[in-house]
């Protein structure tokens, strides 16, 4: 395959109800650098239903052109409908590199489209760089965080990556920057489409997203029960901050899964991270070991949190915390 | 009703370690199982077969010993199964792997393909929606529940990251499975027993019509450029002192960090 007819950073805006998803403006951030290494562009790739208002806003964040497929068949996500828009992008503008959130909508088209186009793609990538002959060089954990990875695809086009939200980070939003807006019109071919969306249904579970926190305040295996997970939430209430936790709690069903920190969970990086009884296995360390700064509190004084950690206390988390809520109380008052 | 399960046998992740001097994963003595979401979609058939005496077959791509988790199949309750094993296979990527299972589906008669959504040794959730692909056949991803509405309707349930959605699909098609859809069952005393009688049919590259330049190594359009085991960065202070002072030390430390 001639490669040099392909060029460019594209990366795909995830929209629900219209609303751009947070890890879009994090792969611009991201696809900005990498356009940047390479001497090309950006270029956000955004299907959707009544989305043109929201195109300047992909360019503030870092886009140098907007492709902006806007059709009422495009409103909500569904396989098929956006594979086929895609895949006439690629056909006609044959990006570099295409990057995609690693949501359950990017996991879902990701490999749909590279199995349709034959390229290679790499998932829940937490790095990506030019390399020094301009390939994409993707590193991910494998083995369930155990061991990283870098993977290339020398031989194929474009160059296929999925990022998980919170990885990477966004740019802060220029509004002097100039580009270009593309009204591209997909021809869909509506007799491919066999799944039809009957509802969305948004579970309030107090919901929070804790990749959005600043501060993290989470416990594990150490905090053990509800009554103990509230003087957590007395104390995350003090900071302003989200009470998160690790596997072993969602899986006693004492925290709710969409507040877990990890491998199977989310992949965090807040500017304060509180890691609370929570030993640190690896498949948790992977989903917060990017925090600006961690403070552990753990009895066992070796756990491997305490490799990861900036500040570490031995000590009872359960007898510590509830000082700690007092004392911080005091001194925000004044 | 004719369903194929797709299952993948894994090194349980949960139980390898890293050699701390040498940086390098320790293997040895790590445990194979039935690859978790595999089992949940496992299950979803199975209660088709129970439901509406559907027939399971179950196939697996891997090595000879991956004969293990089609045992353990049998003794759950699957009714055929299926090892595609052959040197040619090795090295593949999703995309070449994805490419030797649809081949062999192609051979296949099926209402519903179920697959695990992701396997724990890769985590990438490709292999299900690109097979859909090669079949031609409509995918949903991360599905956690399914009800039969007509015979050539399903309606499913969708985890999502917000909620759920509900969604119509026509089959045959693909369904991705997560593991906390259900609670699989546990194989029977006579299933362990017979399961080691019944015949596991072995196919190579010769038994699927894909061309050999799609399969293996040859067939993978990604490639591991390096692997390495994660360096953890460098420790900070530990202090082992009693709550008081404990609490005297966070507060002076998020003082000087400027966070209160």
């Amino acid at each position: 395959m001639d490669k040099s007819a392909y060029k460019h950073v594209y990366v795909f805006v995830e929209q629900r109800d219209g609303v751009i998803q947070p890890v879009a403006f994090e792969l611009l951030g991201k696809a900005r650098d990498l356009a940047d290494a390479l001497g090309e562009k950006v270029v956000a790739l955004f299907p959707g239903y009544q989305i043109a208002d929201s195109c300047q806003t992909l360019i503030e964040h870092g886009a140098d052109q907007v492709i902006c497929a806007d059709h009422a068949q495009l409103k909500d996500y569904l396989t098929e409908q956006y594979v086929q828009v895609i895949t006439q992008v690629i056909e006609e503008y044959k990006p570099s590199i295409l990057l995609l959130g690693a949501t359950t909508i990017g996991r879902d088209l990701g490999p749909r489209l590279a199995a349709r186009i034959t390229t290679g793609l790499t998932a829940d990538c937490t790095k990506l760089e030019i390399s020094e002959d301009r390939e994409l060089w993707s590193t991910r954990p494998a083995f369930g965080g155990n061991l990283m990875a870098t993977i290339v695809n020398s031989t194929h086009r474009p160059q296929m990556s999925t990022v998980r939200p919170g990885v990477m980070q966004k740019r802060e939003a220029d509004p002097t920057r100039q580009g270009e807006v593309i009204n591209f019109e997909p021809k869909l071919d509506e007799s491919k489409f066999k799944v039809r969306l009957i509802e969305t249904v948004k579970e309030d579970k107090g919901k929070v997203d804790i990749t959005e926190a600043k501060i993290l305040v989470s416990g594990g295996r150490g905090v053990g029960n509800k009554e103990n997970f509230d003087k957590l939430q007395e104390l995350a209430g003090v900071l302003d901050a989200e009470v998160s936790t690790s596997r072993a709690m969602v899986d006693a069903g004492i925290m709710p899964h969409d507040r877990q920190v990890g491998q199977t969970g989310k992949t965090v990086r807040p500017n304060l991270y509180f890691a609370l009884g929570i030993s640190g296995a690896i498949q948790h360390l992977a989903g917060m070991e990017e925090s600006d700064f961690i403070i552990a509190i753990n009895k066992d004084k070796f756990a491997p949190i305490f490799q990861v950690s900036d500040l570490g206390i031995v000590g009872d988390v359960n007898k510590i915390v509830p000082m700690l809520t007092e004392r911080l109380a005091q001194e925000l008052k004044k | 009703m004719k369903i194929v399960v797709c299952i993948k046998q894994v090194p349980d992740t949960t139980e390898i370690k890293i050699n701390p001097v040498t940086g390098t994963l320790i293997r040895d003595g790590v445990p194979s199982i039935m690859n978790p979401d595999d089992k949940g979609a496992l299950e979803m058939a199975l209660r088709l077969k129970d439901q509406y005496g559907a027939h399971v077959t179950v196939i697996t791509m891997g090595p000879p010993q991956a004969d293990l988790i089609l045992r353990e199949a049998f003794a759950m309750g699957a009714d055929r199964a299926i090892l595609l094993t052959d040197r040619r296979f090795a090295g593949a990527d999703t995309l070449a792997t994805s490419n030797a299972l649809a081949g062999a589906l192609k051979t296949m008669e099926y209402d519903i393909v179920f697959a695990g959504r992701q396997a724990i040794d890769g985590d990438t959730a490709q292999v299900g929606p690109e097979m859909a692909e090669h079949l031609g056949l409509p995918q949903v991803s991360y599905v956690v529940d399914l009800n039969v509405k007509n015979e050539n309707t399903v309606i499913v349930k969708k985890e999502t990251e917000e909620g759920y959605q509900m969604l119509e699909a026509d089959t045959p098609c693909v369904l991705t499975v997560l593991a906390s859809a259900n609670k699989a069952r546990y194989m029977s005393v006579s299933g362990i027993v017979n399961a080691y009688n019944r015949e596991v049919e072995i196919w190579t590259a010769d038994s699927i019509d894909v061309e050999e330049s799609k399969l293996g190594l040859k067939g993978s359009p990604t490639k591991v450029q390096k692997s390495f085991a994660k360096g953890l960065k460098q420790a900070g202070e530990v202090f082992e002192v009693d709550a008081e002072e404990a609490v005297g030390i966070i507060v002076s430390k998020l003082k000087e960090k400027f966070i209160i």
